[in-house]
């Protein structure tokens, strides 16, 4: 597999992905783009504020492409974070994979994103016209 | 020893960082940090959860902290 492309950026630019995982030796490209909801839980959310550790968040997203690539046959990777204030429908997080068949980038997708929600040092706070609220912080 | 602190912990401090080599009784571990944190700061008490890197790799509570260690706090993470 070629090395991953990890990153910690200010504006992700979707159009970039395609490129950076097409692959002559792979028939299946697969691309999870996150984004900013509008409502969580009925209540209307003004932006995203994204802050990380970011050294350690590099090594936590490095360690998850790695292991994705041990469970699956991949030939590219991209695991990419934004950072800073988002408004509503901007784009937060981009992962993906290429491989030859889809089986492998489709489920390689999945793990990469929710491994990174479980452990990569990146916090969220919502923030909403009355409050502001760290996500997951409480019980 | 300087301890970083992130999203939350930051809030519930009041800083994004604090200096354990000030006070009086030092933890020595990861847990003895976790210990001071909760009795000084009952907010990381009510926390999901609680953990600790050292030197930017998640360290379970039994670790011993040295001089030079980077240590961070890092409360429930929410990325994605």
């Amino acid at each position: 597999m070629e090395k991953p492309i990890i990153e910690i950026v200010d504006i992700i630019d979707t159009s970039q992905v395609y490129g950076e995982l097409a692959h002559a030796g792979s028939g299946g490209i697969c691309v999870f783009v996150g984004s900013v909801r509008e409502f969580t839980n009925n209540e209307e959310v003004v932006s995203l504020e994204f802050e990380t550790y970011a050294k350690m968040a590099i090594k936590e997203m490095e360690k998850i492409a790695i292991e994705a690539s041990n469970k699956w046959v991949l030939n590219k990777i991209v695991v990419r974070h934004a950072v800073g204030v988002k408004n509503v429908q901007e784009p937060v997080v981009v992962v993906g994979a290429s491989s030859a068949h889809r089986n492998d980038c489709f489920e390689a997708c999945r793990f990469l994103i929710d491994t990174l929600k479980e452990r990569v040092p990146i916090w969220k706070k919502e923030i909403f016209k009355n409050k502001s609220v760290w996500v997951s912080a409480h019980p | 020893m300087e301890v970083l602190l992130f999203g939350i912990a930051k809030d519930i401090v009041g800083s994004t960082q604090m200096d354990l080599s000030e006070w009086k009784h030092p933890p020595s571990s990861v847990g003895e940090l976790k210990d001071f944190l909760c009795s000084s700061f009952p907010e990381f008490g009510k926390l999901s959860s609680l953990a600790v890197a050292v030197n930017s790799e998640y360290a379970q509570d039994a670790v011993i902290l040295e001089a030079g260690d980077e240590i961070a706090i890092i409360p429930p993470v929410s990325g994605g």
